[in-house]
């Protein structure tokens, strides 16, 4: 949903990145408003994690230039959890399992992170476990994850289906999800893909990265943009998607070679 | 050869001439192999003057099925089973012998019991020893929960000699909870016959200076052993596990998890040896050792030492050191977990594979190991 007079909740600008002193970000400009979902597309190795990554505050990238504001105030200077609990949220392309640390207990952590900062109470396991519960039917999941290790043992599906719980537990204001629709089977993605337009609203806004029309055919993006070689090289509406789908990405090469770029 | 000047006033200190009066040999020396990196002036600095306190153990209700031999005819079982685990001559074994401690011989029955021994040294000054015999007969089953604690200068020296008969079961736990000040010195002998089964959980943390020692010989083969071991190690404490599994017979099996940290100038040893001779055929052995190093002074020796003769076995062994995992840690803080209660999960995550497997009885102990733990390291 698009408003022109909806709050800007993230602005990137002239955002530029490296890692271990190589540059892969060249300059992303992105505006993202409140209610507004929009999908970053683009070939394997195009920056898209990266600049994920740089968002969520991963230690190993380093910001070289730009800025990055959430809602209209820095958010590079800011800790990674600090980030997360002031409602940025970061679905992992690859979530990490992370053996003997209990989900629940896990989820829990995180989610009264992230009420502390609302100012709310603190869930104990109780109230918490009737929290959890409800939002496991977001997901369709099974209660059974919850008494696993985090992610230990979990298929991708699974994986992917954990990172959505934790978006519906967290509410987050900016969801950036990387590859959600990848290793799902179809089944799993029309269940994710539910989650997340069930979770979005006016109030809050996502960021797909995907390199799929697959998963844009079930959740409709209002803005979408193609990223090259660590820059956004073109946006427009849905149909920049369904056009991308037809061609393919040659016409970025084309593109890229114009700019001298690769 | 010339003794360095050092070392020859070490062995001649009136402190280490009393060690040797009482224990009938000289102390160990890191110039001997099995002691290469526990350096003893970790306890040997303490006088050996002889527990005073009250006898441990004396008023200790007993489970129907479970019953306490005399002394005197304790004292040669001891020994004998103590020589069938080929260890009546090691160091720890003769200071207890020659310390006439705390003796406690108990034949068990039952086919299920449950004891929980407390060992508490405090900050004594003194050499608390005690000597535990364990004799399992056919079918019986025991969880013994052993829990030592220390608060002050102190060195506490257990033996266990356990004999374990056919179809038997033992499951002995030991949670030690130190101070800086304070020494410990454990070792578990276990005699298993065929189709017994020993699992022995050990988790210790906080001690200056700790030597555990897992015995387990299968005399005939054919039985199972389990070991899951943690030690935490930070400031200047030295945690040194030597355990030895030696296979008598064939068919036998070993499972075998060994869990260190390692932070601040904590030192972590654990060397590990597995005796497959000719006749133990079919063995089925596998070891994994696994350590953290949570800071750059800390230091961590682990060296698995496997001897195997025979040729139809499966013997598989590993080790690692790692730190903790930055991709995990950002997880959590991506998640809104402060950057040190991230550290503390990881941490708690990684100890849980060996403390999960600890009884209910030393359930309670948990806490406290992370707590001495947390004291250290903040
Ligand atoms: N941690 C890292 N270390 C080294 N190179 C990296 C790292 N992360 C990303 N890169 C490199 O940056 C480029 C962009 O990668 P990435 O952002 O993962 O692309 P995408 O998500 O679009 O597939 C690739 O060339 C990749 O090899
Ligand atoms: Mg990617």
């Amino acid at each position: 949903m698009i408003r022109s007079d909806a709050p800007v909740l993230l602005e990137i600008r002239g955002l530029k990145a490296s890692v271990e002193d190589q540059p892969i970000l060249h300059g992303v400009d992105l505006t993202i408003r409140a209610g507004e979902i929009h999908a970053v597309m683009g070939r394997n190795g195009s920056g898209k994690s990266t600049l994920s990554k740089v968002l969520a505050g991963h230690p190993a990238y380093t910001v070289t230039d730009g800025a990055v504001l959430y809602r209209g105030e820095d958010l590079l200077g800011l800790e990674p959890e600090q980030r997360a609990r002031i409602g940025l949220f970061l679905g992992f392309q690859y979530p990490v399992e992370i053996p003997g640390v209990s989900n629940l207990e896990f989820l829990r952590v995180a989610t009264n992170a992230r009420r502390a900062e609302l100012g709310h109470d603190e869930l104990d396991t109780f109230a918490f476990e009737d929290l959890v519960r409800e939002r496991l039917a977001v997901v369709q999941m099974d209660p059974a994850f919850l008494e696993r290790s985090v992610n230990e043992g979990f298929s991708g599906g699974e994986k992917k289906r954990n990172e959505i719980l934790q978006m519906a537990l967290l509410e987050p204001l900016v969801a950036i999800l990387d590859e959600t629709d990848s290793g799902l089977d179809i089944d799993a993605l029309r269940i994710v893909a539910g989650g997340v337009n069930q979770l979005a609203s006016p109030d809050n806004a996502t960021l797909l990265i995907t390199h799929y029309q697959r998963l844009l055919d079930l959740i409709t993006p209002d803005h979408v943009h193609v990223m090259a070689a660590g820059r956004i090289l073109r946006s427009g509406g849905p149909e920049l998607a369904l056009e991308l789908e037809r061609t393919g990405y040659e016409w970025v090469d084309q593109e890229l070679a114009v700019a001298g770029v690769s | 050869m010339v003794a360095s000047p050092l070392a020859r006033s070490a062995q001649t200190s009136p402190t280490a001439a009393a060690w040797q009066s009482l224990v009938g040999a000289p102390l160990p020396s890191r110039r001997q192999e099995e002691w290469r990196f526990s350096d003893p002036a970790g306890f040997s600095q303490l006088e050996p003057r002889l527990w005073s306190g009250p006898e441990p153990w004396v008023d200790l209700v007993l489970p129907a099925g479970v019953k306490r031999l005399d002394a005197g005819a304790a004292q040669p079982q001891i020994a004998a089973v103590l020589e069938q685990a080929h260890c009546h001559e090691h160091w720890p074994v003769r200071l207890n012998a020659a310390a006439q401690g705390a003796l406690l011989p108990l034949r068990v029955s039952a086919e299920a019991s449950e004891l929980v021994l407390d060992l508490d040294a405090a900050d004594c000054g003194e050499v608390l020893a005690v000597q535990v015999l364990l004799l399992l007969e056919p079918g019986a089953q025991l969880d013994l929960t052993l829990r030592l604690r220390a608060t002050g200068r102190s060195l506490s020296s257990v033996v266990i000699a356990a004999s374990l008969q056919a179809g038997s079961r033992l499951n002995l736990a030991a949670v030690a909870a130190g101070h800086l000040d304070a020494s410990v010195l454990a070792h578990l002998a276990v005699v298993q016959d065929p189709t017994s089964s020993l699992q022995l959980t050990t988790a210790a943390a906080g001690w200056g200076f700790s030597r555990l020692e897992p015995r387990i010989v299968q005399r005939g083969g054919g039985a199972a052993t389990r070991l899951r071991a943690l030690q935490w190690v930070h400031d200047d404490q030295l945690a040194d596990t030597h355990s030895l599994v030696r296979f008598e017979g064939p068919d036998g099996s070993l499972d075998q998890v060994h869990k260190s940290v390692a932070d601040g100038n904590g030192r972590s040893v654990f060397n590990g040896a597995v005796q497959v001779p000719r006749a133990a055929q079919r063995t089925d052995a596998a070891q994994l050792s696994r350590s953290l190093l949570l800071s750059d002074r800390a230091r961590i020796d682990t060296k698995p030492e496997l001897e195997i003769v025979a040729d139809d076995v499966k013997c598989a062994h590993g080790a690692t050191v790692s730190q903790l995992q930055s991709e995990e840690l950002f997880y959590l803080r991506s998640r809104g977990i402060a950057e040190d209660q991230a550290a503390r999960l990881l941490l708690a995550g990684y100890c849980d594979e060996v403390l999960a497997e600890l009884p209910a009885a030393a359930a309670g102990w948990r806490p406290l190991l992370e707590q001495l733990h947390r004291e250290a390291s903040s």
